[in-house]
Parts: C-alpha cells; structure tokens; sequence
C-alpha cells in the first residue's frame, strides 16, 4: 500500500529515503508511476521546503533542483537556458517539472538535462558534494541521495546550440534532442534520447574543436556524430532512423541555429 | 426510387426549410454543456461504492495458458474478486455474429492460450483502481510462449503457426468457399497481353490507433427490477447491448444501456469490450463497478484501424488508357476477426476505384496474426485501398508520361458506365472535382480535359458486361496443404458470358423488410445448453435466411444456363488435416441458437442492428 | 486506509476532504468533491484535458499529488461562468464551434484562461503556445485558437 512522507527540509527527507521511496518534486515522473501502479516503490517522500532558487554565482550559475521550468523561464540569470526550458512540455508540465527531476527523466525527456551535458554542469547533492554530470548520468541508475542544485558554468551565449527534433509541431516528444557548446578547442557536444541517457558525442566534439561553421568545416563531425551514441527502437523512431537523421539535426544545429 | 418525405405539414412552424447553411456559424446543440463541463460523459456518473476492475494481460504475442494462480491476489487489500475466464457464461464471440456474419473465434478472456500481446488472462475488483492495480500485478500466469507471426503474408504460408482453430488457416473464409475475397470482371491477363505498359507497384499502410482523448470505458450498476444499469461511451450502443447479454448470457431485457455522448471515438469504441465486463463485474460483486483503460491499454490493447498490403497491376495503352488492373490485397485482422471480415468486402466493392476499366480483377485476404485485433476507423476499408490506386495512378502518369490529372480524367468513370461490381456509375463526378482541384491550385488543363463532363460519354459500350474469365483457385484449406503459393488471381479457366448481371449481394443475408424483428437473425444464444428432444425443426440449420443454395459471390456469377466451361466447384477438394469443419458446408454453430426474443419477458428489439 | 485532512479553496469555496494516499488532485476533485469538469484522458500529463489552475497557473491535475494543494486555490470550468453568465472564453468557444467531443474543452479553457489572465492581448502564437500541453483529437484546434482571439478581443480577462 502507497504512503506519502512529508519532511520540513530536504536533508531530513534524503535521511528517509530507502530502495522503496520516490521523492516527490513536480509529480510529472513520480504520480506518472503513481498512476500507472508502479510496484516499483511503495513510498512517496517529500519535503516542505525545496530550493527554487536561481541565481548567479561566482562559478556560474546556481539553479535549485526544486526550480521549475518556469521558474528558469522567469530568471533573467538563466536567460542561456530559456531556449531549452521553452521547448519542454506545455504551461502547465512547466508549471511542474523541475530541473531536479529531468536528471532522472528517462527517454523520450531530460531534454534540460542534455543542455547541462553540454554545458559541463556540476550536480550538487544534498550533502554539498559535487559530482561532473557525466559520471553523475553514467551512474544514474544506481544513484543514492537527493539532489540540491545544479552550477552550470559560464558560457557566453553565442557558443550554446540547442535543438529538440519532434515530429509533432509545435510540440510534441523529442525523436532526440541535441545541445552544443561551441567553445573554440573547447566542443561540447550531447544528444538527448539516443542512448540510455543524454550521451556526448566525443567523436564529433574532436572534429569540431578548430573546425569552422561552414559545410565542409564540420563534414567530418556530421560523419563520426553517431560513434558514441546507443540510440534504441521505439515508439517514437527506430534506431536506425535516428542514425539516418542525426547527421542531418546536427547540421540545422552547426549551420542555421536549429533551424530547418 | 424514394425520396425523403419533408412533413412540411406538420412542422412548418418548427423549421425553415430553405437549408441555407454551409458557411454560416452555427451553434452546437451540445456546446453549452462542453464549455461549462456539464456535458455528462459515462465516468461522470458517480455511485456510492463505486468498485474498480483492471484487467492483467498478456506479455507475451503468442502463449499458451499453463496456469493461473489467482490466490495471492485474493488476499490483497480491498480486492473483492478476481475473475478470470471462467466466470464468463458464454466465452465466445464474433462482434459480427449479431448479423449473422462470421463464426465465434473470440473470448472475453483468454483461458487456453494468449493470441495477442495485451490480451485479457484474467480482471481483478477492488475498493481503489490502485487496490486493483497492485492485486493484478500479484496474479501469476504459467505461459508456454508460441511462436506467433506478426506478418500478413507469413501468416499465410503453411509453416505459419495457427492462431486461432476457429480460422485454421489463419484467414476468414469467404462464402463458405474461398480463403479471399475474388472480385472478376473482363480479363485481366487478355488486358494485360495488349497493353504497351505494365505498372506494377506494392504499397502499405500500418495500423493506426483512434486515439480519442477519453479511452474506452464503461460503468455498470446493479438497478431495480434484477436489471443492470451500464454507462458507456460506446459508439454503437444496441450493438454493445446484443454483445453483452449474448457473452453473459443474460435476457437484454435486463440491459439498461445508456450512451449517447463518447469524447472522441473515430471507430474505437464500437468493439463492445468495457461493457460486458464491467456488467459482468457488477453481476458477480452485486456492486457498481467501473472498468476503463488507462492510455497505455488504449494503444496497445484498443484495437487500431488495421494495417494493409496492396500489390496493384495496371495494363496501360500507350495513350494512358487502362485496360486491365489487378490487385492483392492483405488486412491485417490481428488475432480476431472482429470487423476486418466486412471491411474487405467493402474495399472489394471500392475496387478499382473512381475509373472505368474493362478488365479488373482482385483478391483480397483477411488474415489472422498475432496484433493486435483490429477494428473500425472512419471508412476503413477504403482508406488504405484508395492511397494505393491514387498512387499507383501518379505512377502511371509517370511511366506513360502524361499529366497526372489528365490521367484521370481520361480515365475516370462517366455517368452509365459499368463498374466492376456490375452496377451502372450513377451521379459520379471525378472529372468535374478534378477540373476544380486543377483550377483551385492553378495547375493548367488542357482544354480536352477541360471540356470532359462526367454527364456525356459515358454509357453505350461502356455500360456492357464483358464476357469474364473465373478461376477458382485459393479454395479454403489449399493454400495451408501446400497446394496454392499465389496470392493474385489466377490466369482464368472458366468463362462467364457477357452481360451477366449481379444479383445483390452475398455475404450477410439481405434483410427484408429491414426493420422487421426476425429471431432467426438476431442469433443470440439463451438460457441453458440446447435441449435435446423436440427441439424446434431449425435447430441445427443452415443460417438463417440463406438461399437453398449458397449465394455466390457478386464478383461471379453463374450463368443462367450454365456452359460447358463453367463448373460450379464442387465440394472442395479433400482438406487438409487440421481442417475447418465449414469446409463441407456453410458454417453452423456448435450448438443452435435458441431464441431469446420468443423468451418471456424479454425484448423483442435485442440487437437492433442492422447495418453500419 | 490511513487517510488525510486536506482543505483547500476551489472557485471560490472552502473545501476540506480526506484524501488516500498518493490519491491525485483529479480524483479528489472528481470523486471527492463532485467537480466533474476536469476530464481524465491519460494521466501521464500528454493530454491536457484534466488542466486545473492553481494559484492561477495552469497544472495537471491528474500528475498534482491532492496533498500539494494544502492551502492553495484551485480553479476549474465549474467556476469559469459567473452565475448565469457565460465567461468570455465560453461563449467564444460557443460561438466558434470550438468543441466537437467536447472533452478537451474544459482542460482548452483553463489553459486560455490562463493566458488571458496574464496576456489580455496575445498574438496567435502566443494563443498556440498557450495551449500546446492539450490535445484534441477532433482536430478543431484552429477554431479553439481563434476563439481564444475573438475572448480576447471581447475583454476575455475578467
């Protein structure tokens, strides 16, 4: 039988977590599961106080886990990651969703996540530590503990891409999302849903480290752009399809700014 | 022949006659009701101990049922029962059977084996969906998977597995005779041989889910007078009705069905599944009970248009005359057949299109795979039929270098031309949308096709029957022995005269006079197994209303004096050995219906369904 | 079943429930209060047809857990007119035959009222984004988008 666990603060509520609990922050993933009797978990935990906070600090940028997609939207300090909070879900999913969640969100989202893959964002966990979020979504499935805030380092905004490929206009679920950070000597490059989590693209990051955004410029990356991807069949697209298209997003993506 | 009658003299007052309509604003009668949220759906209908029954279902395509441990779900908090297939009176169904079309092939709930992924093993009742949702994840099935085929094609071959005993060769059979539905006219091969091109292509069309925003469902209540009170989104609410009382076994009488207002259905909502269930859950817990699908059994378990293979031939004159198409068709039934059946012979009637062609011929199969069943979708059996001809026309147009419009307007049929199901073209009028689709988009005509009309040259010759070649290869049970590989029609054998006409239609018995209650078709089972004894003389007859003799296909008809080159088959050639008892003879049912309409007390309008 | 005192404001009323646990704000509304005007297509949030507004933001209710709402205001189509009159957006969705089914018509009209309530005045893209978390699957988004215009134009931010 299901149980809802209220804590004042969210270190109390980390302390109650267990193999059986889900923390409750927007509800989009967990009453999901709720809804669709997820015998995976038993207990929801939830704590009275979330960090909505999103300001900017001497690193870079602070956001709370418990900031909402709206909440991005309405901060002139993340106005980086207006672009990718705009592109999730509609009003009311905004209203909801936090960044904390889409960490955990599996495919076909985490669109936002895959703008902090790109970006070389630090996960901080309730306990202070920091983790790089690469090991962070490499680990994912077997991770403990709750989620305070994400840093996302300064970038200057000429320099981040994003791009979120549906078929549906003007919204719908992504077939796969892409997000770069074109620093020169410095390529970040991460796909959304083409892998068990937003991957990097590392292959197509050293082909465009010095490369100039032009066609023939960036024809090697749109070659290797798949190397490092899992991209998997599903309802949305096959895996092959994704392999076909991917080359063809990444180009929208380098040349006209995600634009067809 | 008739006319709609306007009782102008009794409504004069009440409405104005001119019906000057089309592109004023006019307000719904229902919208008041949509925007304050008034407008009652079945789940806002609200009882006190309201009970909530899920279903659990198959993982698997193809599996047989070993076993069912329902004992750890019965100990689950706030579970009421757990119900499986057993608790079901009548187990067998054929959403068509109220027509007395098809044979039984369908339970409500799987108990020898799982056809399709999503299938129902068993339901489980409880205080809360959740209760309900945790106590089916506790039932556990004992499956030994199958192998299944998910192709239409594969299904065909002999090797396929067989799905379901009931269609042992994996495919509905027409007219008690064939394992495809023929459709013959002229010669196509003669056609094919004079022709300065052949164009042939094959084209598909996947399986496509209604989707409607509310999903299926429907609650049940025990009512006054041992009746049964059901709320339903259904979209065809006396077929529901029929459905329910034939699988539960129960006089229609006791039925209180109340529908009328779906949000959405677009032809997912006519398979009559959430309401015998959740009347059955109300029978057996005395309870109100409602039983919904959630989105993820909408999709999955809520059966799609279904998907579609066509192989179309055209013989073509230099000058972009047809003279000669031949399709192949495959429907996807999925594990039941359900509708697809009657959707065939709706596409064959479709066949070859808006065109006059001297020669046509097709066979379409329906076929049982492992899918998902599917079902009604706004004109389904057309839709998919109708893609491939207009792209296989673009094709022509290619191959004989001709505008692709003009194509078709130098093909399309003419007021008085003959069809390929015998009947004269009347009120057509391809050429002239044609020549308005050409003007809207700015496409230049030339001033032939320009001047073409639908109302003149049409008729004289091209009102004839021709002389046409039959075959009567593909008989049930041939294919599966081995003994038939080709899916198109075959080179003919036999000949039908010229100017043979067709005689109405086969399939479903003609129902004259339309609204007259006949027990004989209604055809649902009643009461207790069949007495023995003096039982009435029809008891194990033919169907009801059949001819003496079977009626043929429209697509060949025997000639009045039959020549020499026409033989009527006879009986089919020595089945195979898993063969369809129907082989010999039109399909009887195991046991006879006993009529439930000369019963006391019960409804003489059960199933008031008549055509869709 | 343990269960929990929630009270909260819906259209205007004070109402105070027990709720289960892990019960969502949707069934405590329909089921618990009688408020039947939010509509259950997927409970997944893809539809948009449960679309409640709290705190005057638009918010599934099918994916609010009931106990989040302590203390909020909650509103719904039940409250949308008032009294007799028909709001704004109503009889521009009237007017418009903005509904078939008639079934994401509630979800499409918290969703507007929402941006009406904040943008008096929006273009049509506005109106799209607006309402792109809600499906219709009669298709009848275009009449939906100029009826929110047309409410709009007539005052439609009360």
């Amino acid at each position: 039988m299901l149980s809802v666990e209220t804590y004042p603060t969210l270190a109390e509520a980390s302390q109650a977590m267990t193999d059986r609990s889900r923390f409750l922050a927007g509800g989009t993933l967990v009453m999901r599961a709720v809804n669709y009797g997820d015998q995976g978990f038993d207990r929801i935990v939830r704590a009275r106080q979330v960090d909505r906070d999103i300001r900017t600090e001497s690193g870079g940028l602070r956001i709370g886990a418990g900031a909402t997609m709206a909440d991005v939207l309405a901060s002139r300090d993340a106005a980086l990651l207006h672009v990718v909070a705009a592109r999730i879900g509609g009003p009311a999913v905004r209203n909801m969703a936090t960044v904390g969640g889409n960490l955990f969100a599996p495919n076909p989202y985490g669109e936002f996540t895959t703008a902090l893959l790109a970006l070389d964002a630090q996960v901080v966990g309730v306990n202070g530590q920091t983790t790089p979020i690469e090991s962070f979504l490499s680990g994912r499935a077997h991770h403990r503990g709750l989620i305070a805030a994400v840093t996302v380092p300064r970038v200057s905004e000429g320099d981040f891409r994003f791009l979120k490929a549906t078929r549906i206009k003007p919204k719908g679920v992504a077939i796969m999302t892409i997000a770069a950070t074109l620093t020169r000597g410095d390529t970040r490059l991460a796909f959304g849903n083409m892998g068990p989590t937003p991957l990097r693209a590392k292959s197509a990051e050293r082909a465009l480290n010095n490369a100039t955004l032009d066609e023939r410029g960036i024809a090697q990356a749109l070659e290797v752009c798949t190397q490092d991807l899992q991209p998997a069949d599903d309802p949305l697209a096959s895996s092959w399809y994704r392999r076909e298209v991917a080359p063809v997003h990444l180009k929208r993506l380098l040349l006209n700014g995600g634009r067809r | 022949m008739t006319s709609i009658e306007f009782r102008k003299d009794l409504f004069a007052d009440e409405r104005d006659d001119t019906l000057k309509e089309i592109g004023k604003p006019t307000i719904r009668q229902d919208i008041l009701g949509h925007v304050t949220g008034r407008t009652p759906f079945y789940d806002d209908h609200q009882f006190d101990g309201l009970l909530h029954m899920r279903a659990v279902r198959s993982p698997h395509h193809h599996a047989e049922i070993r076993r069912i441990d329902i004992s750890a779900a019965e100990k689950m908090p706030g579970v009421r029962r757990v119900v499986t297939a057993k608790d079901v009176p009548n187990n067998l169904n054929t959403l068509l059977s109220l027509i007395n079309f098809g044979r039984d092939d369908e339970p409500l709930c799987a108990h020898d084996k799982v056809r399709y992924k999503g299938e129902t093993v068993a339901w489980v009742i409880a205080d809360t969906e959740r209760q309900a949702r945790d106590a089916c994840a506790a039932v556990r099935v004992d499956y030994s998977v199958l192998p299944h085929v998910l192709d239409v094609e594969e299904a065909l071959k002999p090797d396929a597995p067989v799905i379901n005993h009931i269609y042992p060769n994996n495919t509905f059979d027409y007219h008690d005779r064939y394992d495809h539905q023929k459709l013959r006219f002229g010669d196509v091969n003669a056609g094919f041989a004079r022709a300065d091109h052949i164009v042939e292509a094959e084209y598909q069309m996947s399986p496509i889910e209604q989707a409607p925003i509310e999903t299926c469902g429907a609650i049940a209540a025990p009512e006054t007078n041992d009746r049964f009170v059901c709320y339903t989104n259904t979209q065809a609410l006396f077929f529901s009705l029929g459905t329910t009382a034939k699988l539960l076994n129960i006089a229609s009488s006791r039925l209180h069905f109340i529908g009328g207002t779906a949000g959405g259905g677009f032809g997912g909502k006519v398979d009559s599944i959430v309401e015998p269930t959740a009347v059955l859950g109300a029978i057996l817990t005395g309870r109100p009970v409602r039983f919904a699908w959630d989105r993820a059994e909408e999709m999955q378990v809520g059966a799609p248009r279904g998907g579609e293979r066509w192989r179309i031939k055209d013989g073509v004159m230099r000058d972009g005359r047809i003279v000669a198409r031949e399709f192949s068709g495959f429907f996807d039934s999925g594990a039941y057949m359900r509708l697809s059946p009657y959707a065939i012979i709706k596409a064959t009637g479709h066949i070859p299109g808006p065109y006059t062609i001297p020669n046509v011929a097709s066979n379409v199969y329906c076929c049982v795979t492992n899918r998902t069943p599917a079902t009604a979708m706004r004109g389904f059996g057309i839709t998919a039929v109708d893609f491939a001809i207009e792209c296989h026309m673009d094709r022509v147009a290619e191959v004989v270098g001709m505008d692709p419009i003009e194509l078709r307007i130098l093909n399309a049929y003419r007021d008085g031309d003959m069809k390929a199901h015998r009947r004269a073209a009347k009120n057509t009028a391809l050429i002239e949308c044609c020549q308005v689709v050409a003007d809207k988009a700015n496409w230049p005509l030339s001033a032939e096709a320009r001047a073409q009309s639908s109302l003149r040259g049409g008729g004289g010759e091209r009102a004839a029957i021709p002389e046409t070649a039959t075959d009567t290869e593909g008989r049930i049970g041939e294919r599966r022995a081995g003994r038939v590989a080709s899916t198109a029609p075959a080179g003919g054998t036999g000949k039908i005269p010229a100017g043979t006409a067709s005689k109405g239609v086969s399939g479903v018995p003609v129902q004259n006079p339309d609204m007259q209650i006949d027990a004989d078709r209604i055809g649902h089972r009643m009461g207790a197994a069949p007495t023995p004894g003096p039982t009435p003389a029809r008891a194990p007859a033919p169907p009801p209303r059949a001819p003496a003799a079977p009626t043929p296909p429209a697509s060949y008809q025997p000639p009045p004096a039959p020549p020499a080159s026409y033989q009527p088959p006879p009986q089919p050639v020595a089945p195979p050995a898993a063969a369809p008892p129907a082989q010999t003879g039109p399909y009887t049912p195991a046991e006879p219906f006993s009529r439930g309409t000369k019963r006391p007390g019960t409804s003489p309008f059960t199933s008031g369904f008549r055509r869709r | 079943m343990p269960k929990t005192p929630l009270t909260f404001t819906l259209n205007d009323g004070e109402v105070a429930v027990f709720v289960d646990p892990g019960a969502s704000l949707i069934d405590v509304l329909r089921r618990g209060v009688g408020d039947l005007t939010p509509k259950q297509g997927c409970a997944q949030g893809t539809c948009g047809a449960c679309t409640v507004l709290i705190d005057g933001k638009p918010h599934l209710s099918c994916l609010t857990l009931a106990e989040t709402v302590e203390g909020r205001r909650i509103d719904t189509t039940a409250g949308l007119a008032g009294g007799p009159n028909l709001h704004p957006l109503q009889k521009a969705f009237m007017e418009g035959f903005s509904a078939q089914c008639g079934f994401c018509t509630s979800g499409m009209l918290m969703a507007s009222k929402a941006l009406l309530d904040r943008t008096p005045n929006p273009t049509r893209d506005e109106v799209i984004e607006a309402i792109s978390g809600n499906l219709c699957r009669c298709t009848g988004y275009e009449p939906i988008v100029d009826a929110i215009l047309s409410a709009a134009q007539q005052g439609g931010a009360r």
